[in-house]
């Protein structure tokens, strides 16, 4: 709604949780161009362009995704912008979906651009529009620093904005000393960026949502973001300078604040960036020496972390004990799921996969290296599978396969990517992967969307953001494009052929790319008639547990299939695998017992 | 009212967003400032869900504190007993009677707890559980998918939104071919619960 309401014409992502939802919500509004880029640094490109030819222009990402844009990120502060352009960067302290939890407030400052943090869906709507004044008036990027749970709570919003009307200002005007950053011209920007930061710092102290709530002065808190929201709930009474603006920050406002409390203390979450700030004004305060770090915070970390150090009076509330010693539920593939078979067969191949009552082969005894990415498929390092060895960041499975074979290792080695992140940072890896003469196996796992962060299009699924049709790029021909010999596509739910295709990639010393081609289970709009197990021929022998289906289930020694939850005749992995043959359609079982 | 805090457990896939998306929804339209958020995780399937909804004139953080929530609504057995240190002593427990084992008691390393240790756990918070055999009059009502619905029937008897608002708003989140069935799964569950606590 803010995006809409601050009059954005082009809106660039990549999907990647908490920011997914975006991206997605901006499609609504047709007047609007939005995409879903091949990666962040593309995204980042895209609007880069856009406001360089006078549009308002918004990038959304998660977090990491700023790593992958940063070149961009850095090149959009130096040449400044023409439209105004937002770059939303979705933080995810506690990684809830994520593999750091990096506190990208750093890489605002490390870029000298300005930065804004809502602490609710009223202020994220509100500050859109800011950003975008801001933007224009100082000719930089701005970022909106979100986190997971601002991102993914909702909260009333009143609009209460008229829609600035985009302009047309479609015309890019050349201006080299401004936007070719060859060093002569990128030397004279570099002043141009530190006069910018210093009339940011002025306007920081006019700025609106840097706010003081004046409570008793026995404390002060300086807070930000969703961190202001729990201090208020455990600190009902105290005075409180809240930030809507992080970097700069308003040297004098804060000077002023802590010059009027008796002790000033910073409540933020991750790291101790405003603690930091702040002290390197001169000014006494504290904050992560009590109050953690690590994780997301919440009213009870901060309540137990106040008290600990005496900043809270009266008796701690009484501990509640969490009930001990319940099963895990940790996420699974879904039934009917395309990558089961997949890592059924890497699982056994590598000898990695053990009944669940025989004692679990360990890793290093495997004659297989898997190396992982980034999508649903991470979860192939869990029970029943434990095929994956590495997870390391988008596109890394290749790079590092290739750097463990060129390292010397005298295993076979194998890396395994989802087809959106093989567009996303896959195939420079695969490029070099030819060039260098590397002879290790890839395996793409082709479901043919963007499936872990909710079936977001990609350049192979032929799906623009707004579900329409447009080019689709080929990812066979794009294999064989780059010059791999060994290319083939295997249907995902032919545990055989998978078996026979992986193993013959794997003996060929030369590079060879698997495609394990299947529909994600999730986009399946038909559920057909489900599987069912033959209880007359079922030995129990738990083969069928190693697809590792959560509609395979077994009470009291007898294993049964979940009928609400096989998908049916899409998938027929666990059927394949069945020594007994006991599992067919639900009706052929039924007349089979009335006969 | 002063505050109301919900906490809606479950399983990924069980239909817990779009409850909790339902309730917000209501208490909004009744007038009172709402919060909510999910914990989802990794989880698109199959993974622990919690939704935490706060209702009040004025809230700032949307996560319950432990020990809290005045009323858990758990579509699910063993993850209502992970989740109950939310609720306040006293709070309310309505609970669907249905378990779904997770993968490791399927595969027979783990065990699922018994009734009784789950209710053994729900005691440690409160005496006032409520069980509902949510799938099976949901089955009963024509469609076993709409036991949330009737699960949100049953949580409607505990709270001051008007009937009719929580009609609007479940009628808001159903395609159309979908509204009915759910409307009479939510007011079986209303009946449900009139039963339960006479």
């Amino acid at each position: 709604m803010g995006v809409y309401l601050a009059g954005v014409q082009v809106a660039t992502a990549y999907p990647g949780t908490p920011s997914s939802e975006i991206l997605e919500s901006v499609t609504r509004f047709n007047d609007i161009y939005t995409e879903w880029s091949t990666n962040e640094k593309v995204a980042m490109e895209v609007a880069l362009g856009a406001a360089y030819a006078g549009v308002r222009s918004l990038v959304a990402m998660k977090h990491v995704g700023l790593n992958v844009a940063m070149d961009p990120f850095m090149a959009a502060s130096i040449t400044g912008i023409n439209g105004g352009m937002v770059v939303v960067s979705a933080d995810d302290p506690g990684m809830h979906s994520s593999q750091n939890e990096q506190d990208n407030r750093y890489l605002a400052k490390f870029a000298k651009v300005p930065m804004l943090e809502p602490s609710d869906s009223q202020e994220a709507c509100d500050l859109m529009r800011t950003a975008f004044d801001i933007s224009e008036e100082f000719d930089t990027p701005v970022m909106v620093r979100s986190t997971t749970r601002i991102s993914h709570s909702k909260s009333v919003v009143n609009v209460n904005q008229e829609r600035v009307m985009p302009i047309n200002r479609r015309s890019f005007q050349s201006n080299v000393p401004k936007y070719v950053m060859l060093p002569v011209h990128a030397r004279a920007r570099h002043s141009v960026v530190e006069e910018r930061l210093v009339k940011l710092e002025a306007y920081a102290e006019t700025f609106p949502l840097n706010q003081i709530f004046w409570g008793k002065l026995s404390i002060g808190i300086v807070t930000s973001g969703i961190a202001y929201q729990y201090a208020r709930e455990v600190f009902p009474e105290a005075s409180f300078l809240k930030l809507g603006m992080t970097y700069p920050l308003p040297r004098d406002l804060i000077h002023r604040f802590a010059s009027k409390v008796d002790k000033l203390i910073v409540i933020e979450e991750l790291e101790p960036f405003l603690q930091e700030g702040i002290q390197s004004m001169g000014i006494k305060v504290s904050g992560k020496e009590f109050i953690p770090r690590i994780g997301e915070l919440n009213a009870k970390v901060i309540e137990e972390s106040c008290r600990s150090v005496g900043l809270l009076d009266g008796p701690a509330r009484k501990q509640i004990k969490k009930p001990q010693d319940l099963p895990d539920r940790p996420p699974l593939l879904c039934p009917g799921c395309p990558h089961a078979g997949t890592f059924f067969v890497l699982s056994s191949l590598g000898k990695r996969s053990s009944l669940s009552k025989s004692e679990r082969r360990k890793a290093e005894e495997s004659d297989l290296i898997i190396t992982g990415d980034i999508g649903c498929y991470s979860l192939g390092a869990n029970s029943p599978f434990y095929a994956l060895d590495t997870n390391a960041c988008m596109g890394a499975s290749i790079g590092q396969a290739l750097g463990m074979e060129k390292a010397g290792v005298n295993k076979k080695i194998v890396a395994v990517i989802g087809d959106s992140t093989f567009m996303h940072s896959g195939i420079t890896g695969l490029v070099n992967a030819v060039y260098n003469e590397s002879g290790i196996t890839i395996i793409i796992l082709d479901n043919g969307t963007t499936a872990m962060t909710g079936h977001q299009g990609h350049p192979g699924t032929g799906i623009s953001a707004r579900g329409k049709e447009t080019q689709k790029v080929d990812l066979e021909s794009l294999v064989r494009g780059v010059g791999v010999k060994n290319v083939r596509v295997v249907n995902a739910f032919d545990v055989k052929a998978l078996r026979q295709n992986v193993r013959s990639a794997l003996d060929n010393p030369e590079l060879s790319v698997v495609i394990a081609r299947g529909d994600c289970a999730m986009l399946l709009r038909t559920r057909s008639e489900p599987r069912a197990i033959d209880a007359g021929k079922c030995n129990q022998c738990g083969v069928c547990f190693l697809v590792g289906c959560s509609a395979i289930r077994q009470e009291d020694e007898h294993i049964f299939i979940d009928a609400s939850l096989c998908v049916g005749e899409a998938c027929d992995v666990c059927l394949q695998m069945c020594p007994q043959q006991a599992i067919a359609p639900q009706s052929g079982i039924a007349a089979e017992e009335v006969k | 009212m002063k505050k109301l805090d919900m906490l809606i457990t479950g399983v990924g896939g069980q239909g817990v967003i779009l409850a909790s998306d339902i309730i917000s929804d209501t208490a909004l339209a009744a007038g009172y400032d709402v919060k909510k958020t999910d914990t989802i995780g990794m989880a698109q399937r199959g993974g622990s869900v919690v939704s935490h909804i706060r209702v009040a004139s004025q809230i700032w953080s949307p996560l319950i504190k432990e020990g809290e929530a005045d009323i858990m609504l758990g579509f699910e057995k063993l993850e209502s007993a992970r989740w109950s240190y939310f609720l306040r002593p006293g709070g309310v427990a309505i609970i669907n009677n249905h378990a779904l084992p997770p993968l490791s008691v399927n595969t027979g390393n783990e065990q699922y707890p018994s009734d009784e240790r789950i209710t053994a756990i729900l005691k440690q918070r409160t005496d006032v559980i409520y069980y509902i055999d949510g799938t099976q009059r949901a089955k009963e009502v024509g469609n076993v998918r709409t036991y949330n619905m009737l699960l949100l029937g049953c949580l409607s008897k505990l709270t001051p939104f008007k009937v009719n608002i929580w009609k609007e708003s479940i009628t808001q989140h159903l395609a159309a071919g979908l509204r009915e069935i759910n409307l009479a799964a939510f007011d079986q569950g209303r009946k449900e619960m009139r039963n339960l606590s006479l």
